[in-house]
């Protein structure tokens, strides 16, 4: 695997704390079902760069966090940013609340063991990828992550064509 | 001066309020009854007798990695896992060696231990342990090289 420099930024346990490893292997493709319907495959987001977000309702890091997406898709979304939550949650009705509660404006698959699994395990919420428009893995965050810190991601990667 | 004062005072509620929020589970769980990683890990290994451990948070995190010889029952933050984890448990004597656990989050940010916990210690049990995961149970479980199985 294509780990590379890991840092943490800033205090422990606070919302800023994250662990973020340089990654550049492809991201794993995967074919989930939505919440409210249908499918989504990863690979038709090509092109575009997404923030594929693992997260739950349960998770209080992740439910901080959700707002910043929120603002980030409306802020980059027209640029070619597309976000997308993996939900860990063991069903979907609680995400289905959570998504209308939060005005969610992205899209939301249930995730599985297996897609876990193939992106190293996910073994802690919430875990970020951010992949760029050829579907290479740029950045791992692991646990709560600065808006701007992803924000600054994010730019990086609209740039680049 | 007076900005300095000010500065300070302000210093001084930022280190507060984060000691506080860092150390919220921390507190309400005595340091007495947790148990570290590595001295579970070392339980896990030495052949003896062990605690029954009971994996309080995701089903999903389970299945993707566990401590062996646990069970899943059930995250701790809703009633119906809590009924899961009082069914599991009820048939116990109550000097039963338990270890709770969950990994899913950062200690001070778990939902699931602390309910669960208190769960049991309603119930009379008195040998409860809690497993004290700081960042996630990748982090400070599979990572370390600690046993590991994965699956129901």
């Amino acid at each position: 695997m294509g780990v590379g420099v890991y840092s943490y930024r800033q205090s422990r346990g606070t919302r800023t704390d994250s662990l973020v490893a340089k990654q550049h292997r492809p991201a794993p493709d995967f074919t989930l079902p939505l919440i409210d319907g249908g499918q989504l495959r990863l690979s038709s987001y090509r092109g575009k760069v997404v923030l594929l977000d693992f997260w739950a309702t349960w998770c209080v890091p992740c439910r901080d966090e959700t707002p910043h997406f929120v603002e980030l898709q409306q802020k980059y979304g027209g640029q070619g940013l597309q976000i997308v939550g993996v939900s860990m949650d063991d069903s979907p009705d609680p995400v289905r609340t959570f998504y209308q509660q939060f005005h969610m404006n992205y899209p939301v698959v249930m995730g599985t063991a297996d897609v876990g699994g193939a992106y190293g395990g996910v073994l802690g919420l919430p875990i970020a990828f951010l992949i760029d428009r050829e579907g290479r893995i740029y950045a791992k965050h692991i646990g709560a992550t600065d808006a701007a810190v992803f924000d600054k991601d994010i730019t990086t990667l609209l740039q680049t064509r | 001066m007076r900005t300095a004062k000010r500065f300070a005072l302000l210093f001084l509620s930022a280190v507060c309020l984060i000691t506080t929020s860092a150390f919220a589970q921390w507190s309400s769980i005595a340091p007495g009854r947790l148990i570290s990683p590595e001295d579970l890990a070392k339980m896990v290994q030495s052949g003896k007798e062990k605690p029954l451990m009971l994996q309080v948070g995701s089903r999903m995190l389970f299945l993707q990695a566990h401590i062996p010889g646990s069970e899943y029952v059930g995250p701790g933050a809703n009633e119906a896992g809590l009924q899961q984890l009082r069914k599991r448990v009820e048939g116990l004597p109550r000097n039963k060696f338990i270890v709770l656990y969950c990994g899913c989050c950062p200690w001070n940010h778990c939902p699931n231990v602390k309910p669960a916990d208190d769960a049991l210690h309603a119930m009379g049990f008195t040998n409860v342990k809690v497993l004290y995961i700081a960042d996630n149970f990748g982090t400070n479980w599979v990572d370390k090289g600690y046993p590991t199985a994965k699956g129901e």
